[in-house]
């Protein structure tokens, strides 16, 4: 069986985001890019399975310009078998993604397709839905638990009310949530390896996926400043402020 | 050796470098321009290239050219042309404009990110075929039977506070060459170790230290001046402490600011984080940074010895460059640009003999030995105070350094004054009110992450010391030199002087203060795992 994981190239969750001054969007240059972490949590699960001699082939795909192979060498270097970037320019909304998705997975045929639950950059958490929907097949969505029995997948979700237990026919999409496990980290010598991996680079319109963007994005704009505060000296103080300022 | 260090994999090289800066960078991008065939690594502790990188930084872009002949037409991403220079004399309240010294004068250099330059020289030299790997701490030395440096360790990964391994645990593997290269910047970890185990300073001063914090501002629009060079002396310091400030205007409404003092200080009460911070509620300085937002921040210790403090930079198997050695040029301000001729001078050395042996006197006799020569005397010269200071610098540039003397350098470590023995100093700080807030605000603009189940990083060595002596004699100065809060004393009922030493290990930056300055020589700063740290953008 094989396994596809999609891996998005997103700003890192250690850098403080910061909308350019033209509100044209968010401030990449100079900042650190990484795989988005439910991704990686993604490939790890799916690397987990191969090691339990449960599939026995994982490709990473990744749709975006030549910049996200940078992620996908890092996929590759924590155990992918191969990589498919589907190359655009464009900023794609997930409707685009999935369809994208949609014809690798006809081309690759896998037996699972495992996506992180939302990308931590525009936290739609739609693509792995839409690409169950196009695919026809079953989908689990915030999986914090996963096990393959043959030709069903048990799947622990985390929803509101706790934790819900589903089984599903796969071929299947699922996505992941951050309790599914930890990632590891990549040995040095499989980065050298992971040069030599297979990369495949499919230009978009290749693909036949058009790719007109339903959305667009008119403005971005920071959350306002939270206003200065000040020190009171005791509990008079504060109940006259707040009758000062008309609150109470 | 142990038999856990028999049992790790192995890669081979023929070069290892350890630390991406500017000297690594240049050393390797230079090895293989020179030969194809070497094959060359370069290991970097931070998750990638340049996010541990921090400095002014005006560069002089000679050595550039003739490493990158052409790097104009692509030049970094952060490279402003110096168009003024300015230097004042602080007092509390007032700026005195003074003249530009000769060393100072910054016509044909350039405002750069030292870390975004770096960012810009890793892709380069992959693409000449070196081999770089951010996010893995070269935490040992691999020694070879006879003694000598056959490579090096890298830490491991997944241990947790303990040092019991997690499930996430990952070996490190050993890289052995024949050749290996300390481009770990100031106060090297591995630089250290072998400094002390080969005997390197046995002929030279005790080597000097200075530490410089640093802020990227984004200024209300219209405020920047592109291209202007701003530094001061005096306030926030008193007489007997070296250091100044520097503003360089950045494109884009930005400006990078800092502050860098002298790790010989003497007050134990003084802390170098609110000396920087003051600064920049200077009435010449604060009206510049109203209105405007903290982008990033972060601080380095920096290497003042120079010429009198420079270690023998070869041993059997390795070599030190750039800041590892010590080349940085004080009264210029600027090590860059001796980094990187160091770099490049070791790579035609090693490309010419095929070994590391005789680079020291190479080094000695070179270009970048002789400008550490001529300005040697200038910064001792200030042990005796600013003004006798600014007297020695002047006669010392006058003649360019030919007076037949060398003043000496003295441990900073040393330095500290007991707090029985202070006089009490009127400092006239002021009341604060611009961004960071205090250290652990400051630290959050650093990006600064380290899972926090790891071995602490920084081993004290004896600690009772920390709560008897050091506490009588100078009342826990490591509360106040660490710019990242990592030190602090908490009470502890449990203990019987009612207090403990927490070390928030998390928090640090990767300064190297701390190893430094400590009165005691106790703290032992030794790497996290790698990947760790700061995540600066842009210093």
């Amino acid at each position: 069986m094989k396994i596809m994981v999609g891996i998005k190239r997103v700003v890192d969750f250690n850098v403080r985001i910061r909308v350019k001054s033209d509100g044209s969007g968010v401030e990449t240059e100079g900042v650190k890019m990484s795989i988005n972490p439910f991704d990686e949590i993604a490939l790890e699960q799916a690397l987990r399975i191969r090691e339990a001699g449960q599939a026995d082939e994982v490709i990473v795909v990744s749709v975006g310009g030549n910049e996200c192979q940078q992620q996908l060498r890092t996929g590759l270097a924590m155990g992918a078998d191969r990589a498919i970037q589907v190359d655009t320019t464009e900023n794609l909304q997930p409707l685009t993604i999935a369809r994208a998705f949609l014809k690798l997975v006809e081309k690759e045929q896998p037996g699972l397709v495992i996506l992180g639950k939302q990308a931590i950059d525009n936290d739609n958490s739609q693509t792995g839905q839409m690409l169950a929907t196009l695919w026809g097949r079953p989908q689990a969505t915030f999986a914090s638990g996963l096990e393959l029995n043959g030709n069903t997948a048990t799947v622990i979700r985390e929803v509101d009310a706790g934790l819900e237990t589903i089984e599903v026919d796969l071929p299947a999409v699922i996505t992941v949530d951050l309790r599914l496990n930890e990632p590891r980290f990549v040995k040095l010598p499989d980065i050298m390896k992971a040069k030599r991996k297979p990369l495949d680079v499919i230009p978009m319109a290749e693909l036949g996926v058009s790719s007109e963007n339903d959305l667009q994005f008119t403005h971005h704009a920071p959350p306002p400043v939270r206003e200065k505060g000040i020190m009171v000296e005791d509990v008079a103080q504060l109940v006259a402020e707040l009758k000062n300022r008309g609150l109470v | 050796m142990n038999e856990a260090a028999t049992e790790r994999e192995v890669m081979e090289y023929d070069v290892i470098i350890v630390g991406a800066g500017p000297a690594g960078l240049a050393c390797a991008i230079r090895l293989k321009q020179l030969k194809k065939d070497l094959m060359v690594a370069v290991i970097e502790k931070s998750a990638e290239v340049g996010a541990h990188i921090l400095s002014g930084a005006v560069i002089e872009p000679g050595p550039l050219d003739e490493l990158l002949p052409g790097w104009r037409d692509n030049p970094p991403p952060v490279c402003i042309p110096v168009e003024a220079d300015e230097i004042s004399l602080l007092t509390a309240t007032s700026k005195y404009k003074l003249p530009t010294p000769p060393q100072q004068k910054n016509h044909g250099n350039f405002i750069v990110s030292l870390g975004a330059l770096c960012a810009w020289l890793a892709p380069q030299a992959e693409d000449l075929g070196v081999d770089i790997f951010p996010g893995y701490a070269a935490s040992g030395i691999h020694y070879l039977p006879d003694g000598a440096v056959g490579g090096v360790i890298i830490g491991d990964m997944g241990v947790d506070r303990q040092g019991q391994p997690k499930d996430t645990y990952m070996q490190g593997i050993e890289i052995h060459a024949p050749l290996t290269l300390l481009a770990e910047g100031c106060r090297g970890h591995l630089s250290k170790q072998l400094i002390s185990k080969f005997d390197l300073d046995a002929e030279s001063d005790p080597q000097s230290y200075g530490i410089g914090i640093k802020e990227l501002w984004q200024l209300a629009p219209g405020k920047s001046k592109p291209g202007f060079v701003q530094h001061s002396i005096g306030w926030p310091l008193d007489n007997n402490t070296y250091g100044g400030s520097f503003i360089y205007h950045l494109d884009n409404d930005r400006v990078a600011v800092g502050f860098v003092c002298a790790l010989d200080y003497s007050d134990p009460e003084f802390s170098p984080f609110e000396a920087f911070q003051q600064f920049k509620h200077h009435p010449s300085v604060k009206p510049l940074f109203e209105g405007g937002e903290i982008l990033s921040g972060g601080a380095r210790a920096l290497i003042e010895g120079g010429a009198q403090s420079l270690p023998k930079v070869e041993m059997p198997g390795a070599l030190l460059i750039g800041d590892a050695a010590g080349l940085l040029n004080l009264p210029k301000i600027k090590g860059t640009h001796q980094a990187i001729r160091s770099g490049m001078l070791a790579a035609v050395h090693i490309a010419d003999k095929g070994k590391g042996e005789g680079f020291d006197s190479v080094l000695r006799a070179s270009p970048i030995m002789k400008e550490l020569h001529k300005v040697r005397n200038i910064r001792p010269g200030f042990n005796k105070g600013l003004w006798r200071g600014l007297l020695t610098a002047a006669i010392e540039t006058i003649t360019a350094g030919k007076l037949p003397r060398t003043l000496h350098n003295h441990a900073d470590y040393s330095s500290l004054i007991k707090i029985a023995d202070m006089k009490p100093l009127e400092r006239q700080w002021v009341k604060r009110d611009l961004a960071p807030r205090d250290r652990l605000a400051s630290v959050y603009f650093s990006a600064t992450d380290h899972d926090e189940d790891q071995l602490v990083h920084l081993q004290i060595l004896e600690p009772d010391i920390c709560i008897t002596r050091c506490g009588d004699e100078y009342g826990h100065p490591c509360t106040r030199f660490c710019p990242a809060d990592v030190y602090e004393m908490v009470e502890d009922n449990k203990s019987a002087a009612g207090i403990r030493l927490q070390i928030n290990a998390a928090n640090c930056v990767h300064c190297k203060t701390c190893d430094i300055k400590d009165p005691y020589q106790i703290i032992n700063w030794v790497t996290p795992e790698g990947g760790s740290g700061p995540n600066y953008q842009n210093l």
